[in-house]
């Protein structure tokens, strides 16, 4: 039998730091997309809370609870992060394992809002972006989930073929933004 | 050019996808007949002035929505999800 080795979707690439950003890759563990089918998503949503401790989110919204996260992931659709998703669920909605799909690297720093504003048309200031709210969206020309996770950190996730695409876009934003503070 | 997404909020123009026009939402019964078939399939307005697309929020939250804009002045009167359009319950 082949000896298998799993890696992970930045592997070799992360972390890196330019000036007081860094980026760097995060491993959510189980993720499984949770799309109720018509007219139970508050079935659902309950299912979830009793559960898990998280409600389906509203839209552009992630909600935390202990080790689970409801991230909204679309229209009708949420990315249950952590816990493998009670059975019960797969009577009311369409669940997908989604645990390999994703790069989801982590932006932080003073200025990692500056960063993001050059590759996505979201409003980030803090007053309209705040923890726990998320967008998809595009980052450049790739389809991306972005979510504020902290005062000055946010996470991103884009598919799982993309992550090199990712870094270099990050990593690249990041060197213009740092050579602005030290010029 | 923004599209005002009723789940995510005003989005730039390049997150949507152009499907066609809205009546594409208004499908006829599979026994409508040749004529209206023929009407949804091949038929469509022209307008100089306002008209209702169909458009898809690709890079967003993946809904399809009903857009009502004027080709003249690029104007965008409304935008709403197709699901819940004139079209979808004609």
């Amino acid at each position: 039998m082949v000896n298998l080795i799993a890696k992970s979707p930045c592997d070799g690439l992360l972390p890196v730091t330019i000036g007081n950003v860094t980026l760097s890759e995060r491993d959510l563990g189980r993720m499984t997309s949770v799309a109720p089918y018509k007219g139970e998503q508050k079935a659902v949503s309950a299912v979830m809370k009793d559960a898990h401790g998280v409600a389906f989110p509203s839209p552009n919204r992630m909600t935390t609870k202990g080790g689970a996260q409801a991230l909204w992931f679309g229209q009708g659709q949420a990315l249950l992060i952590g816990p493998d998703p009670d059975v019960s669920l797969t009577a009311k909605a369409a669940m997908t394992d989604q645990s390999d799909a994703w790069a989801v690297v982590e932006l932080k720093g003073p200025k990692a809002a500056d960063v993001l504003a050059r590759l996505i048309s979201i409003d980030l200031r803090p007053t309209e972006f705040k923890r726990g709210h998320t967008a998809r969206c595009d980052l450049l020309h790739m389809m991306a989930s972005v979510t504020k996770t902290g005062a000055d950190s946010f996470q991103i996730m884009v598919f799982r073929a993309m992550a090199k695409t990712l870094v270099h876009d990050l990593t690249t934003a990041m060197e213009s933004v740092h050579a602005r503070v030290i010029a | 050019m923004r599209i005002n997404c009723p789940i995510c909020g005003e989005r730039d123009r390049r997150e949507f996808y152009y499907v066609g026009a809205a009546q594409n939402v208004a499908r006829p019964a599979p026994d409508a007949g040749a004529d209206v078939w023929n009407d949804y399939l091949h038929n469509r307005e022209n307008p100089a002035g306002r008209t209702r697309d169909l458009w898809q929020h690709e890079s967003g939250c993946a809904a399809w929505l009903v857009v009502t804009r004027d080709t003249n002045t690029h104007e965008i009167f409304s935008v709403e999800l197709a699901s819940k359009s004139e079209e979808a319950t004609r």
